[in-house]
């Protein structure tokens, strides 16, 4: 009897131990073929040319400025607003109705389709507003839908710093505002800081928000205009792969492209790890 | 003193502010898109600037946009088919005018075409006459279309949004399309990804799982796009193979990218559930001799239900909302799907592109939007059901 | 010979020593109560007994701990065999989130036992043993979970008497009730001993002196005094088993 409770028990772990050796499989197979057929076409050249000949020739340097640019501006309006919306969520506001309504409702938006959120800026930003397809209209798009990350972030960060701390500060005088400003916020950093980089690689992927807010098929010049479209590394991708004229001759432009992409991604969540751990020894010391 | 107050009371209504900045712009986002979408139901579905005329007697006065598409596809022939009477169908437009009249018929730049398309649909019982209407005499009888309504648009099996005279704005077949790839990605990425969380909340090491970790959040990073072309170049002509197909883009290369996209979301919130379980239930189960599998059988996994149940909802979520792989991978055929084999259409891929091409305020650009506000509801309920079924404990 | 032997055991976590060099025998039927401040050992040693410290990470053993005349640390040895034979209550009640019944039954299932009739036999038996019957002989399909602490603790310990355990341990199983619920484990601890083994593990001096035939002092790891309740109580031999037996009793 023992023995056959041990024998499910041995064949139940390995298919589990199958299961997550096919979710490390998926990953490396991705990125395995990115890089090995991307590698050849990344140079110099690749990295610092505007796209010529039908963007089957020179480099992509224009899309990897706009990607930054998006980043940039979206960075700009979602992490101010954002950490002081989480502050407020976890200073601010006590346990409640009110707290729990607006907490469903952050829930709510970072559940909405990326999708979703390009008709909304094309509505509002592009349309309305006037503001055109431009840097500004897709950035305001991508801070919208980063928001919600950006707020839990905080607030989750905020939550850790331990209430003794606030205790303390305020026991010296301090008030609420010199102890956030002073005591809190500086704790609780590093981890704000992680996931502020988890979120721009958010904007740094994402394809369908920008369509119809920010991006243009083929500039092959460089701009740092905000009031103008701008080329973006996935929305290249995209092109590159579905409407080239001659997808086989683009393939290699668009693995280049990918790998660019995906570098980026990598870089990104590996200096958000190095980051946590950093903070994970800074603590236990 | 003061203004040192007076500073802080200055932050901390920015803090205030910001802390309903989500709130306002879900409530902006519920707003425009729904006022964009909204503008559909005061549309006639025919091309702008078109009317429709019929002989006076003909008693029928009013048809819908997807008769009148039966009736140019000639699946409709006949008065009586519409309630009127037994009389033959004539269709008459400006790509078949040729047949009846001559250019020279026409007069210069069509000055005689009003007078001759008067005169035609006073001589035919049977007529359907569709042109602009500037060149419509006013006595002529107009033929109305009925409007579109929200059942209509929802149970519509065709959409061809730019068809003419009349589009066809049924989304049926690409909201069942949307349901059809997801459930095909969570038949797989359910199993999986639950085995992989429990696997990393129970099984594994200590050091496997924070080895683990950082590939789970890396798969999550990974772009839609990048899946979507990853997909492209090696899932459908896999698939395409494999099966001996004519396309590889089918309703299960979508499955399989989805599934893979999903399958974070749902390990990585089931196995914040399961290591929830407080622990000495673990130690109740295995002090009664209950081995490790039993034990994570029978009370663990059955303790953390409502946590990995809403993991599982939210990961559909996160299918259903996916843009950018399924556009890619998927054919794009708006037909009721059948098999997983054949290529399919979702909304997501539907908007993202077409609205490109749709004229700003025309009828096809609010029909993107109204689709878009199907989709923003269908992800808030699966959001409100997650967060019941997560409350419910 | 006595049922359970303990010779010469230290256990470390990682770097911590907690467990020194103890030794303790534990005879047949007898309550057993271990005592000391928090931290000094007392709950390691007891979870040693059935192995529950395995589940720690960095957990390493040395000497020997025998029951019935064989080592548990026995490499050969089913330490799911071990934990049927030893069993656990304990601190909060745990019910699972299953029926009344089917908590009691759980120990019986995962052990491979199926039968019908001897299922529904066992379960009544153990829950009169436990002196829950009378109160959810007709709730026996509502969740365990709608019943009072007192209630889900009793029937933690039917949960462990239905695998018929010789040894029962019990890591402070009256800390988180009421006084009433607390007398109420009392008096069944002191008909459980006509039957089972108990060692116990608590902070209630009184408790201690009120239901165990012996008590074992532990402090920093270390096993300070072991002898019959009432000596220890009333004539400590060791001037820290005073202070502490002083400080808190009487």
């Amino acid at each position: 009897m023992q023995n056959a409770k041990n024998i499910k028990q041995a064949l139940a772990f390995t298919v589990f131990r199958i299961l997550a050796g096919l979710v490390v499989g998926i990953l490396l197979t991705v990125f395995l073929f990115i890089f090995l057929r991307g590698i050849g076409i990344i140079s110099w050249e690749f990295l610092t040319a505007a796209p010529k000949e039908g963007m089957l020739k020179g480099g992509i340097v224009t899309a990897i400025i706009g990607t930054f640019l998006l980043i940039f501006y979206s960075a700009l309006i979602a992490f101010p607003v954002g950490i002081l919306s989480g502050i407020y969520m976890n200073e601010y506001l006590k346990d409640g109705k009110v707290k729990r309504f607006i907490t469903i409702i952050t829930n709510n938006l970072a559940g909405i389709p990326s999708v979703v959120f390009g008709l909304f800026g094309l509505s509002i930003f592009v349309n309305t507003l006037g503001w055109g397809v431009s840097v500004i209209s897709g950035a305001f798009t991508l801070a919208i839908m980063i928001l919600p990350i950006v707020i839990r972030t905080t607030e989750e960060s905020l939550k850790q710093v331990e209430y003794n701390f606030r205790l303390a500060s305020y026991a010296m005088g301090a008030t609420k505002w010199q102890t956030i400003w002073k005591i809190v916020l500086p704790t609780a950093m590093p981890n704000i800081i992680t996931g502020l980089i988890l979120s721009v690689g958010r904007v740094a992927g994402e394809t369908a928000p920008i369509i119809f807010t920010a991006v243009a098929y083929f500039l092959p010049t460089i701009d740092f205009s905000i009031d103008k479209p701008v080329m973006a590394l996935p929305y290249h991708l995209y092109v590159l792969s579905t409407s080239g004229i001659n997808l086989q001759a683009s393939r290699d432009v668009a693995f280049g492209t990918a790998l660019v992409l995906v570098s980026l991604i990598f870089i990104l969540n590996l200096l958000a790890n190095f980051l946590r751990k950093r903070l994970k020894v800074s603590s236990t010391k | 003193m003061r203004i040192k107050y007076l500073g802080e009371k200055i932050i901390e209504g920015f803090i205030y502010g910001s802390g309903w900045i989500t709130t306002l712009v879900v409530v902006v986002i519920v707003v425009f898109l729904f006022r964009e979408g909204s503008g559909l139901f005061n549309k006639k579905p025919l091309e702008e600037g078109y009317g429709i005329v019929i002989n006076a007697e003909n008693k029928v006065r009013e048809i819908t946009a997807q008769e009148i598409r039966q009736i140019f596809e000639k699946d409709i022939t006949n008065w009586k088919e519409l309630g009127g009477a037994d009389e033959k169908i004539v269709v008459f437009s400006l790509s078949n005018i040729d047949k009846y009249f001559t250019e020279k018929d026409l007069g210069e730049s069509f000055s005689l075409l009003p007078e001759k398309i008067k005169e035609f649909v006073q001589e035919n019982k049977g007529v359907i006459a569709v042109f602009p209407e500037k060149y419509l005499a006013t006595s002529l009888v107009h033929l109305e279309i009925a409007p579109i309504s929200f059942w209509s648009f929802i149970s519509g099996k065709d959409w061809y949004p730019t068809a003419t005279p009349s589009p066809q704005l049924g989304v049926l077949a690409i909201i069942l399309g949307t349901l059809w790839v997801s459930l095909g990605a969570m038949l797989f990425a359910l199993p999986i990804g639950i085995g992989v969380a429990i696997y990393m909340a129970e099984i594994a090491e200590k050091r496997v799982r924070e080895l683990l970790k950082p590939f789970i959040e890396l798969l999550a990073g990974i772009p839609s796009v990048v899946f979507g072309f990853f997909g492209l170049v090696y899932i459908v002509p896999l698939l395409q193979n494999l099966f001996n197909l004519p396309v590889g883009e089918t309703a299960l290369a979508g499955s399989i990218l989805l599934g893979i996209m999903a399958l974070p979301t749902i390990i990585t919130l089931s196995e914040d559930a399961i290591r929830s379980v407080p622990k000495e239930l673990k130690e109740a189960s295995f002090a009664l001799g209950a081995n490790h599998w039993q034990s994570i059988a029978r009370v663990i996994v059955p303790y953390a239900k409502s946590g990995v149940i809403s993991a599982c909802i939210l990961g559909i979520g996160r299918a259903i909302g996916e843009t950018m792989a399924v556009l890619m991978v998927t054919g794009n055929a708006a037909v009721i799907p059948t098999s997983f084999l054949e290529p399919v259409r979702t909304i997501t891929a539907t908007i993202a592109s077409e609205l490109g091409e749709a004229q700003q305020g025309g009828i096809h650009y609010e029909a993107l939007f109204l689709l878009g506000s199907i989709l923003f509801i269908i992800t808030f309920l699966i959001n409100w059901i997650a967060e019941l079924v997560t409350r419910k404990k | 010979m006595s049922l359970i032997q303990t010779k010469n055991l230290h256990l470390h976590y990682g770097n911590f020593h907690a467990l020194k060099d103890v030794n303790i025998e534990i005879g047949r039927n007898e309550v057993v109560a271990l005592i000391g401040p928090s931290g000094c050992g007392k709950s390691t040693y007891l979870r040693t007994l059935n192995r529950m410290n395995d589940l720690i990470d960095g957990t390493s053993i040395k000497g020997e701990i025998i029951i019935d005349g064989q080592n548990i640390y026995d490499k050969k040895l089913d330490v799911n065999e071990l934990r049927k034979k030893v069993g656990m209550v304990f601190q909060k009640p745990t019910p699972f989130p299953k029926s009344i019944f089917e908590n009691v039954a759980y120990g019986l299932r995962v052990n491979g036992i199926h039968k019908k009739a001897e299922v529904e036999e066992t379960v009544e038996q153990s829950l009169k043993q436990a002196a829950l019957w009378d109160e959810v002989k007709n709730d026996l399909k509502k969740s365990a979970l709608a019943l009072s602490g007192g209630q889900q603790q009793r029937l933690c310990i039917a949960r462990t008497i239905a695998v018929k355990p010789e040894i029962i341990l019990m890591d402070e199983p009256t800390s988180a009730l009421d006084p009433l619920s607390t007398l109420q484990i009392e008096q069944l601890i002191e008909e459980l001993r006509k039957t089972f083994t108990v060692v116990i593990v608590t902070h209630n001096m009184q408790q201690a002196y009120r239901i165990s035939h012996k008590t074992a002092f532990f402090y920093l790891g270390e096993l300070i005094e072991y002898a019959d309740t009432k000596q220890l109580f009333e004539n400590p031999q060791h001037e820290r088993t005073k202070n502490y037996v002083q400080g808190k009793f009487g």
